[in-house]
């Protein structure tokens, strides 16, 4: 096979291993230049996923099946938001206890509603996101480079892939061109100001905690809707984690996010790819290192040794209104 | 809410109020098992019987308790110094490598009264080393504690799924696991003690770790309320800035507690590793890293909470297989759910019924009464 045949390949899986993480990654965003820590991302991600493949298969329609997965997304991130905003909890305690009633949950119930072993029923084509053909795409398939670049690169991907790179130039217009963005922000740094210039800082969080719920609801769509066809038990698998990682990565600003999350769903699909194959110079890398590769990257980074990346002042800490 | 929290005689504070949250989160478990279409009071009657019901089923419930005693105790040493280590699991899992290391090499030619000293040593060691690198770059580098020990769980995974396919796995062997341990790297169970109380064990593998887990336990007390570490510990969990201005080394207690935090994390190996499986499985620690963190909450973050915060999940695991075993709708996973519940509310939501408690307490006692009166005149 010729090296742009596999390129295009390996671009392609990086782009659909990529999509949840991008998604996820931009719902951390917004809570956390809120100044709210979101370590369930994973759980919302898996509730929304569940939720999504239930209601998809009941009421046989993706788009009812999106919406639900994003009603419970945003219900998990209520109840965060009303342990760490309204009753001052710890916001770590929080997302830890969501990723665990989740993970539970989904099974539990998965299996009380379809008695699949904790799966949802496989969906039929009405119950999920098909692939998308861009226009002309047959039309260009054979022509030389230009050919499988559109063809098989940008067209066929669901529509909650383009959804989630279209979510990229948003998010910053949002979070860097709107009034609301440039409130979340200060409220991540310095609520006491934001709260001296009259506004709500509680009302301001809990709108950024709800963007966080949509955005991971249609993450967690993506996996059971578009990746596969239903929920497997536990079947975020640590996206929610990775997600994190990217976003730190990134150092909260949407456009590394893109990149971020990009690189790391490109490790992944290398790791899938080339499994046990060596290669020159190095050898044979083993697939336990590249999985691990994009948590090490972070840690680096945390640890200052490849730029600095610089959380959010007020990022962790309830605010307390002064009397 | 402007009105700081009144405070509490000892028995509300640290009776009441865990058991009101506990309350709480077992009444919403108690509804799912309604949504599952099962009864509640079935699910409790079958709970309590599977973890008390026999001898055999007592030492499995202690067995589970052993487990979640060490891990308990690493996340409660890390919470007095204002750490939250998330890390107990991967720390658990690399604190194997000591116990696989010293059974493999000793089994043959020792006796497990020596090798067991070796093997502690060995897994606090190793959970020391992967709570260490986090506590170091916290403390030097400044980066969160919450995220590095995250990210160093998944690198243990990895890490173990890598040793034990290349180094750990016998030759010709297709399951990823050590070889058995011969007598020297088997811990006697404790049939002794259970026959004091006219019980008989059968085949559950509670074992001398189990003391081992009451010393540590003891061993955490003292550290924690009658060392000066333990008291330069609670200073920097209660104000760094004051830590601080009392001259107490800051990097130097992140890093010896998020040691110390990762031996006893990493002794949870020698539970189930030398205790019951006798050799080293892929993904042997199951999340009791994790449960850990509802242990430490319930319990306080003190020993003399955390065992009997540790008994109630030893409780939940040996029930819960019941339950699973007599009503299969309510698989394992409920007992995820019942720890994330109390994750949540004695943890996050810990203030969320203190004020109606306070409210009460105050009111049945004479004097709280009268403050009461004073404040509302």
């Amino acid at each position: 096979m010729d090296v742009f045949q596999v390129f295009i390949e390996l671009a392609q899986s990086t782009i659909r291993v990529s999509t949840p993480l991008i998604l996820a990654a931009l719902a951390g965003l917004f809570t956390e230049r809120a100044g709210v820590f979101d370590i369930g991302l994973e759980g919302k991600m898996l509730g929304a996923a569940f939720a999504a493949a239930s209601v998809a298969y009941i009421l046989q329609s993706a788009t009812m099946g999106l919406l639900a997965g994003v009603l419970v997304s945003v219900l998990l991130s209520l109840v965060h938001g009303y342990a760490s905003i309204t009753q001052r909890g710890s916001q770590i305690v929080s997302g830890v206890a969501i990723n665990f009633i989740v993970a539970g949950s989904t099974v539990i119930l998965g299996e009380a509603w379809f008695r699949q072993g904790g799966r949802t029923p496989a969906l039929s084509a009405d119950g999920r996101f098909g692939t998308l053909a861009l226009p002309f795409a047959e039309t260009l398939r054979d022509v030389p480079v230009l050919g499988p670049l559109y063809s098989g690169l940008l067209s066929g991907h669901s529509l909650l892939t383009y959804l989630a790179f279209l979510m990229v130039p948003a998010s910053w217009w949002v979070l860097y061109r709107t009034r609301f963005g440039l409130r979340l922000r200060a409220v991540g740094e310095n609520p006491g100001a934001v709260d001296t210039a009259g506004i709500s800082v509680i009302w301001l969080r809990y709108r950024a905690v709800i963007c966080c719920g949509v955005l991971c609801g249609v993450a967690g769509a993506y996996l059971s809707l578009a990746a596969n066809g239903g929920f497997t038990k536990g079947m975020t698998a640590g996206k929610g984690y990775i997600a994190l990682a990217a976003l730190i990565f990134a150092k909260w600003r949407p456009a590394n996010v893109l990149f971020a999350c990009l690189l790391f769903g490109f490790l992944d699909a290398f790791a899938i790819r080339y499994q046990s194959q060596a290669f020159p110079l190095i050898g044979k890398v083993p697939v336990q290192l590249m999985q691990a590769l994009p948590y090490i990257l972070t840690i680096i980074l945390l640890a200052g040794f490849i730029g600095k990346a610089v959380p959010p002042k007020a990022g962790g800490i309830a605010y307390v209104k002064e009397r | 809410m402007s009105v700081p929290h009144a405070k509490l005689p000892g028995w509300a504070e640290y009776g009441l109020i865990p058991l009101v949250n506990l309350a709480v989160a077992f009444l919403i478990s108690g509804l799912v098992v309604l949504i599952v279409g099962e009864s509640p009071l079935d699910a409790a009657y079958h709970m309590v019987n599977g973890a008390f019901g026999r001898g055999e089923y007592i030492g499995f419930t202690l067995y589970y308790t052993t487990t979640f005693i060490f891990t308990g105790l690493a996340v409660a040493v890390a919470f007095h110094c204002g750490l939250f280590n998330i890390g107990g699991e991967g720390q658990a899992y690399v604190g194997g490598i000591g116990v696989a290391v010293a059974c493999l090499a000793l089994d043959r030619t020792m006796p497990w009264y020596l090798v067991f000293p070796i093997a502690t040593v060995g897994a606090a060691f190793f959970g020391a080393f992967w709570a260490f690198i986090p506590g170091w770059l916290q403390a030097r580098r400044g980066s969160h504690i919450v995220i590095t020990t995250i990210m160093f769980n998944f690198i243990a995974a990895s890490l173990m799924n890598y040793l034990l396919n290349r180094v750990f796995k016998p030759l010709g062997s297709m399951s990823l696991e050590t070889r058995t341990f011969e007598a020297g790297g088997q811990l006697p169970r404790l049939d002794w003690l259970m026959s004091i109380f006219g019980l008989d064990l059968g085949s559950a593998p509670f074992n001398v770790s189990f003391l081992l887990a009451l010393l540590a336990a003891f061993a955490v007390w003292l550290l924690i309320s009658r060392t000066r570490l333990g008291y330069e510990m609670r200073t920097m969990g209660f104000s760094p800035t004051a830590a601080r201005y009392a001259g107490i080394g800051e990097a130097r207690i992140i890093i010896v507690t998020m040691a110390i935090s990762g031996a006893l994390a990493g002794m949870t190996a020698l539970n189930s590793i030398m205790g019951e499986q006798h050799r080293m499985q892929l993904d042997f620690v199951q999340g009791a890293g994790f449960v850990g963190i509802a242990v430490a909450l319930m319990g306080r973050s003190h020993p003399a909470g955390i065992i009997p915060a540790a008994l109630l999940f030893g409780v939940l695991y040996q029930g819960g297989a019941e339950i699973a075993f007599e009503m299969p709708a309510i698989s394992r996973d409920m007992i995820v759910i019942i720890q994330g519940l109390v994750i949540l509310f004695a943890g996050a939501l810990e203030h969320m019924f203190r004020p109606a408690v306070t409210r009460l307490v105050l009111g049945l006692s004479p004097q709280g009464r009268d403050t009461a009166a004073t404040r509302g005149a």
